[in-house]
C-alpha cells in the first residue's frame, strides 16, 4: 500500500492505476473524459487537472493531468485547489466552442457525461462568438447513429474499436481543429462489438440507431437487471422499457464476466420481445381438439381429462430458465422428461461439463481469460459463437506485451507507451480451425483442417506435451515441428488457455482438449479450458435429468404419447424435417409455450404465451458454470405468463402431486433446490423477493421518472396501483432503496451530478475492479471433483480423406442469424446474410462452381440452395456451410454432402 | 345595541361602494397575455410542429401531468408521436414553459375548462396544438441546432461554418 495525500487529507492506496482512477475509487469527482479504466489513458482531453506538490514544503505547486500520472509513495496533490478548477472549467469552455446546441434532440441528453462534466467544471455562458466547426455525418449502417458535430476529440472510438477490440474499419483523420473519426467512407461498421461505442463515447456522437426509432429518455425508463440470452457466455445487461415495450439494453458491468462491455448480438437482439410475431393469446385448435374451446374453464377440463388419463411427454429447452425446465420436468416426471437438444448435442454438452467439472482444468471467467498468457483454440470460431469470449482473447494476446512494458516500468493504463513499445509483440496464440476466422490475425500458427484432424492435431500437441499422454505422432515432419513448436509454448506459460467447442460437433476435439490440459497439468501448469456453449442455459440444462431428442422420439414412436408439451423450443430447428414431423404426428395432442410463432407453434394444438426474459424471472446457468439470475423489466400482461406459471396451473388442474404448485418464484426454486441439491447455491446466495435492503425493494425506475399521472390517461383518468412484484425484490415504481443497491440487483446506474453510465465507477471497488455491496454477481456451481479420476482419451480418429464427389460440410456459425430469437429482430434481420456455402478457390474450379452465384448442394437428403464463396484456408474435400436459423431448412452438420448436378 | 346599529350603518354603506362582482360569463375579464391558462403547443414560422420531443417539459412536471413519445419523420427531424397532457393533474405552474427549449409548450390565458367528465380533461396532441407561434415569434430551433434534420443542411445554420473537407490538409 502507498500513502499519498489529497488536499491534506492522508488516503492508503494500491497504486497500481492512474492518480485519476485512484482518486476516482476514493471518491473524489475529478471531471475527465478521454480516460477509460479498460482502455488506459493517453492524455487527449487535458480535462482531469489536479495540482501536485513537489515536497510538504512546496506552496505553489504545478498543474498535471492526473490520467497521465503515476501514484507514488507520499505523493501531495490538491483536487480542489482554486487554480486548477479554473484549469478545468476554461479546458470545458474550449471543448463547448464548437459542440452544438443539440441537447434537446441528442439522445445522450440526460447520459451525456458531457453534460455531466460540464455542470461539475460549472462553465455556464458561452463567451466564444465566433462560428462553429461542422462535419458530415456517415451512415454507420443499422445499429450506431453518428453526429460529428458533437465530437470533443477524445479519442475514446477509436482507442477501443481499434486498440481493444480490433476492429478495422473505424479510424481518425484529418489534424488539428479538423479532426474527424469515422469510416473511410459510409458503411456499416464490421466490428461485433460496435454498439460499445455507444457508451465508450462520452457525447452524442454514436448514439443507439434502433433506441432512435423509439426514443426514451434514460431518467425515463423501468429497468432491470438481466443476463443476456443469446449466447452461452451469459454476458450481465441492464434492460429498459417505456410503456410497455422494451426499449434497450445497455451493458451492466460484472467485473467477473463480461467488465463494462457486450457484444452487438446482446445490445441489440432483444428486437424480438416487440416483434408482431409474438404470442399474446391462448390459441387452440378446434378442429382437433372440438372439446376445447376458447373459454379457459373448458380448456381446464379438457386438460385434466389428459393429465388423469394419458401419458404427458415434456421436451425442455436450453433457451428457457432453470426454473421453467425444472417445473416442466416435475410435472410429467424425470422419465418423461427430455432436453430438446439432439442426442449428439447433449452428449456432447455432457462431456464438456463433465471435463469442466473434473477439475483436470480451471474453467475461467472472461475476466480471467483475459490473464492467460498462452492460447490453443481448437475448431472455435468463437466471434461468432461466442463474441465476448472473443474480446477477451484479444486482452490475453497483449498479455507478453504487458510483462514487457512492466519490467520497463511503463504502467498498463499507460496505453500510448505501452502500444508504442509493443509494436508487433503477442502472446502465444494459436488456432486451429475448418475455415479462416477473425482471430487468425492475433495467432502464430494456424492449422486449417477437417474437424477430425484438428482432434489428431490436439492430441499430438498432449502427446508432445507431456510423455505420459498417448502417443500421436504426425508422420508430416513439417506439422509435427508446428505440434512442438505448440507444445513447448503452451508448456512454457503459467496459464494456458484452450478454447474448445460444441458447435463443430466433434467430440474427438473435446477429448483432445482434455488430453492436452491433463498433459499441462501433469507438468504442473494450471490450464484453463474455456467452452462456448451453443445456447444460454445449455450447461444448467445439462444438469437435469432427462433424455435427448432422438430419444423423445423413440419413446413417442415405441409408446406414443397423449400429449406432448414443448417449452419454448423449435424442434424445426433441432431435428430433420422428417423426424420432427414424425415426433408431432405420433402425439394426441400438442401443447407449446413459447413467446414467437415458429413451425412448431404453428403445429400446437394449445398454444400458450410465454413470456420472454423481459417480462419474467428465471436463472440461467453460463459457459463458466456460473449461475446468474435476470428479473422482469415489463410486468407479465394477461394471458401471457411465466412458462413455469403455465405449468403450475397444470399441475393444480392434472391434481397429480400438489408439492410442485407454485404461486412464487420463490417456491419454484425451492422445489428445484429440493430435487437438485447441486444447485442449493441459488436457494442459499441469490436474493429472494422477500429481500429488502434497509427494508425497502429497490425501484425499477429513477427519482425523474415522468408522466406517471398520464401515461395511461388515455386509457382511464384514474391512475391505477403500481403493479406488484411478488417475484423479485424489485419494484415497478420510484418507490424503493435509493443509495447503492446489492451488486445483484443494480438496475441502472445514477450517482448524483453522474448520469452518464460512467457512474458504473461509483458502484465498484475501484475502476474496472469488483462490484461493492456483495462481490460480483453469479455463483459458481462447477463442483470440482477430484484431478485423478480422469484418464487420458485414447481413442484416435482416423485421419480425414477427401474422397472425390463427396463433401465433408462442416458448420459455420454466425453472429448475426445463428441465433434464433437474436434473428427475430427487425435490425438484427438487416445484418443476415444470405444462406452462403465455402469452400477454397481451387475446389470452386474442380467442382465447376460459380463463385457469388447461387448453387445446390445436397445433405443427408435435404437440399440446400446457397451462395458460393471462396475461403483459402478451407481445406480441400471440406466446405462450410452457414447455419442461420431462417431461411435455411435444418441439416446436422458436421455431415457429408455432395453438389447437386442441375 | 350600539355595535349593532354601527355595523348596519357600515352595511348600508357598501351600497354605494365600487361594485367587485364581475359580470362573468356575459362580461370576460382581462387577463395579461402572461396568464398561466391552459396549455398548448405552437408552430414555428414555416408551420411546422416546434416540439421536439425532448422530454423536458414531463421531467420538470411536479405532477407528472405530461407524458409523450419521440418519433422521427423521414428527414429525421423529431417531433412527438403522442403528446399527453391530463390537466386534471396540472396546476398551472408553468415549469414545462420555461423548460422547453423550443418555446413549443406554452400557456396561455385561458382558464375555461370546466367538465362534467373529469376523462374530458385528458388533451392529446390534437386537442393542444395550435396553428400559429403563440406567445414567442420567429424562433426555429432547428435552425441554431446543429443537426441536418431536413429544415437546413449541415453548416447551413446560424453561425456554422462550412463542414470540413477531410481531404483538405490546408486550414
Amino acid at each position: 500500500m502507498i500513502k499519498i495525500q489529497i488536499d491534506g487529507t492522508f488516503y492508503e492506496v494500491k497504486g497500481d492505476r492512474n492518480l485519476l482512477e485512484t482518486c476516482l475509487a476514493l471518491g473524489f469527482d475529478i471531471p475527465y473524459f478521454c480516460n477509460h479504466p479498460s482502455l488506459g489513458s493517453v492524455g487527449a482531453c487535458r480535462l482531469c487537472a489536479v495540482k501536485k506538490f513537489a515536497d510538504a514544503d512546496d506552496k505553489k505547486g504545478r498543474v498535471v493531468m492526473s490520467c497521465m500520472e503515476a501514484v507514488t509513495e507520499g505523493m501531495r496533490i490538491s483536487v480542489n485547489d482554486p487554480a486548477v478548477k479554473t484549469f478545468r472549467a476554461a479546458v470545458i469552455e474550449g471543448l463547448m466552442t464548437n459542440h452544438p446546441h443539440d441537447c434537446p434532440i441528442c439522445d445522450e441528453g440526460g447520459e451525456c457525461h458531457l453534460q455531466d462534466m460540464t455542470v461539475m467544471t460549472g462553465h455556464n455562458y458561452r463567451k466564444f462568438v465566433f462560428k462553429k466547426r461542422t462535419y458530415n455525418n456517415q451512415n454507420l449502417g443499422p445499429f450506431v447513429q453518428h453526429e460529428m458535430n458533437r465530437c470533443i476529440q477524445c479519442y475514446r472510438c477509436v482507442r477501443f474499436y481499434r486498440d481493444y477490440a480490433g476492429g478495422k474499419d473505424l479510424n481518425v483523420f484529418g489534424s488539428a481543429n479538423h479532426v474527424y473519426f469515422g469510416r473511410h467512407k459510409d458503411g456499416i461498421l464490421e466490428s461485433e462489438f460496435s454498439g460499445n461505442l455507444v457508451e465508450v463515447c462520452p457525447t452524442g456522437v454514436f448514439t443507439d440507431k434502433p433506441l432512435k426509432k423509439h426514443y426514451a429518455r434514460k431518467w425515463d425508463m423501468t429497468n432491470a437487471p438481466s443476463v443476456c440470452m443469446h449466447c452461452g457466455l451469459g454476458c450481465n445487461i441492464i434492460v429498459s422499457e417505456r410503456y410497455g415495450s422494451v426499449r434497450r439494453v445497455m451493458s451492466r458491468y460484472n467485473g467477473s464476466v463480461n467488465g463494462y462491455f457486450i457484444c452487438d448480438r446482446g445490445r441489440f437482439g432483444y428486437e424480438f420481445i416487440n416483434n408482431p410475431d409474438r404470442i399474446k393469446k391462448i390459441q387452440f385448435r378446434p378442429s382437433k381438439n372440438n372439446n376445447l374451446q376458447e373459454a379457459r374453464e373448458v380448456s381446464e377440463t379438457g386438460l385434466s381429462e389428459i393429465f388423469k388419463s394419458g401419458k404427458v411427454v415434456g421436451i425442455g429447452s436450453p433457451r428457457a430458465s432453470l426454473e421453467s425446465n425444472f417445473a416442466l420436468s416435475a410435472l410429467v416426471g424425470k422419465n418423461n422428461f427430455f432436453h430438446g437438444i439432439s442426442g449428439k448435442e447433449q452428449k456432447l454438452i455432457q462431456k464438456a461439463v463433465s471435463i469442466l467439472e473434473s477439475g483436470i482444468a480451471h474453467s475461467p471467467s472472461l475476466k480471467e481469460i483475459e490473464k492467460c498468457d498462452a492460447v490453443l483454440i481448437l475448431g472455435e470460431d468463437v466471434t461468432n459463437t461466442a463474441p465476448m469470449m472473443a474480446l477477451s482473447l484479444r486482452q490475453a494476446s497483449r498479455n507478453k506485451t504487458l510483462g514487457i512494458a512492466a519490467k520497463l516500468g511503463i504502467p498498463k493504463w499507460n496505453d500510448n507507451a505501452v502500444r508504442e513499445m509493443d509494436q508487433d509483440t503477442k502472446s502465444p496464440f494459436f488456432i486451429a480451425s475448418s475455415f479462416s476466422t477473425k482471430l487468425d490475425e492475433l495467432a502464430d500458427e494456424i492449422y486449417n483442417a477437417a474437424p477430425g484432424d484438428i482432434a489428431r492435431f490436439g492430441y499430438s500437441i498432449a502427446s508432445a506435451i507431456n510423455s505420459g499422454a498417448p502417443v500421436l505422432i504426425h508422420p508430416d515432419e513439417k506439422l509435427q515441428n508446428r505440434v512442438r513448436k505448440i507444445a513447448d509454448a503452451l508448456s512454457a506459460a503459467e496459464n494456458p488457455l484452450i478454447v474448445t467447442c460444441i458447435t463443430s460437433g466433434n467430440e474427438d476435439i473435446l477429448n483432445a482438449s482434455a488430453n492436452i490440459a491433463i498433459a499441462l497439468s501433469t507438468a504442473g501448469k494450471k490450464p484453463s479450458i474455456a467452452i462456448a456453449f451453443p445456447e444460454c442455459n445449455s450447461v444448467g440444462l445439462s444438469m437435469l435429468d432427462g433424455g435427448s431428442l432422438d430419444e423423445a422420439a423413440d419413446t413417442i414412436s415405441k409408446n406414443g404419447a397423449d400429449t406432448l408439451i414443448i417449452l419454448e423450443n423449435d424442434l424445426y430447428g433441432r431435428l430433420s424435417l422428417k423426424n420432427a414431423d414424425s415426433i408431432f404426428e405420433k402425439c394426441r395432442q400438442i401443447i407449446v409455450l413459447d413467446h414467437l410463432m415458429n413451425e412448431t407453434a404453428k403445429r400446437a394444438d394449445i398454444l400458450l404465451p410465454a413470456s420472454t426474459f423481459a417480462d419474467s424471472v428465471g436463472t440461467i446457468v453460463n459457459n463458466e458454470g456460473r449461475a446468474q439470475r435476470f428479473y422482469n423489466v415489463i410486468q407479465v400482461a394477461e394471458p401471457v405468463k411465466e412458462s413455469w406459471r403455465w405449468i403450475s396451473d397444470m399441475v393444480k388442474i392434472s391434481e397429480k402431486n400438489n408439492d410442485y404448485t407454485w404461486d412464487k418464484f420463490d417456491n419454484v426454486v425451492a422445489s428445484l433446490v429440493s430435487s437438485y441439491p447441486v444447485f442449493s447455491g441459488i436457494k442459499e446466495k441469490m436474493v429472494s423477493a422477500d429481500f429488502r435492503f434497509f427494508n425497502e425493494k429497490i425501484a425499477r425506475q429513477n427519482k425523474r421518472f415522468s408522466g406517471r399521472t398520464a401515461m395511461n390517461a388515455n386509457i382511464s383518468v384514474s391512475e391505477p396501483k403500481p403493479p406488484q412484484d411478488n417475484d423479485s425484490p424489485l419494484n415497478f415504481s420510484m418507490e424503493g432503496y435509493k443509495g447503492d443497491p446489492p451488486s445483484s440487483l443494480i438496475p441502472y446506474y445514477w450517482s448524483p451530478g453522474w448520469n452518464s453510465s460512467q457512474s458504473m465507477t461509483k458502484y465498484m471497488d475501484e475502476p474496472e475492479g469488483h462490484l461493492k455491496e456483495g462481490g460480483d454477481p453469479g455463483i459458481i456451481i462447477f463442483s470440482n471433483k477430484n484431478k485423478s479420476s480422469v484418464d487420458y482419451f485414447k481413442n484416435f480418429p482416423d485421419p480425414f480423406k477427401a474422397k472425390p464427389g463427396e463433401l465433408l460440410i462442416v458448420p459455420v456459425y454466425m453472429i448475426f442469424g445463428s441465433e434464433e430469437l437474436s434473428s427475430k429482430g427487425e435490425t438484427i434481420a438487416e445484418r443476415i446474410s444470405e444462406p452462403f456455402i465455402l469452400f477454397n478457390e481451387k475446389e470452386i474450379t474442380k467442382l465447376q462452381l460459380i463463385e457469388n452465384e447461387k448453387s445446390k448442394f445436397i445433405i443427408n437428403q435435404v437440399v440446400i440452395t446457397a451462395i458460393v464463396k471462396h475461403d483459402n484456408k478451407i481445406p480441400d474435400g471440406v466446405a462450410g456451410l452457414s447455419v442461420l436459423t431462417a431461411g435455411m431448412q435444418y441439416t446436422d452438420l458436421p455431415d457429408l454432402g455432395k453438389v447437386l448436378s442441375t | 345595541m350600539l355595535s349593532i346599529l354601527r355595523s348596519i350603518w357600515y352595511t348600508f354603506l357598501h351600497a354605494f361602494h365600487k361594485r367587485e362582482t364581475q359580470g362573468y360569463p356575459e362580461k370576460l375579464p382581462y387577463l395579461p397575455p402572461r396568464y398561466r391558462g391552459r396549455i398548448i403547443l405552437s408552430r414555428d414560422s414555416d408551420g411546422n410542429e416546434r416540439c421536439v420531443a425532448c422530454n423536458l417539459c414531463a421531467a420538470v412536471c411536479p405532477v407528472d401531468c405530461i407524458a409523450l413519445q419521440a418519433a422521427n419523420d423521414e428527414n429525421g427531424r423529431r417531433y412527438p408521436e403522442f403528446f399527453r397532457i391530463n390537466f386534471s393533474r396540472c396546476i398551472y405552474c408553468g415549469f414545462c414553459e420555461e423548460a422547453c427549449p423550443t418555446y413549443a409548450i406554452q400557456l396561455i390565458p385561458d382558464f375555461e375548462m370546466g367538465e362534467y367528465d373529469r376523462q374530458n380533461m385528458v388533451y392529446e396532441k390534437e386537442h393542444l396544438l395550435i396553428s400559429g407561434e403563440g406567445k414567442y415569434h420567429g424562433y426555429n430551433f432547428y435552425n441554431v441546432a446543429g443537426v441536418d434534420m431536413g429544415v437546413k443542411g449541415t453548416g447551413k445554420g446560424e453561425n456554422e461554418e462550412a463542414p470540413v473537407d477531410l481531404k483538405n490538409l490546408i486550414h
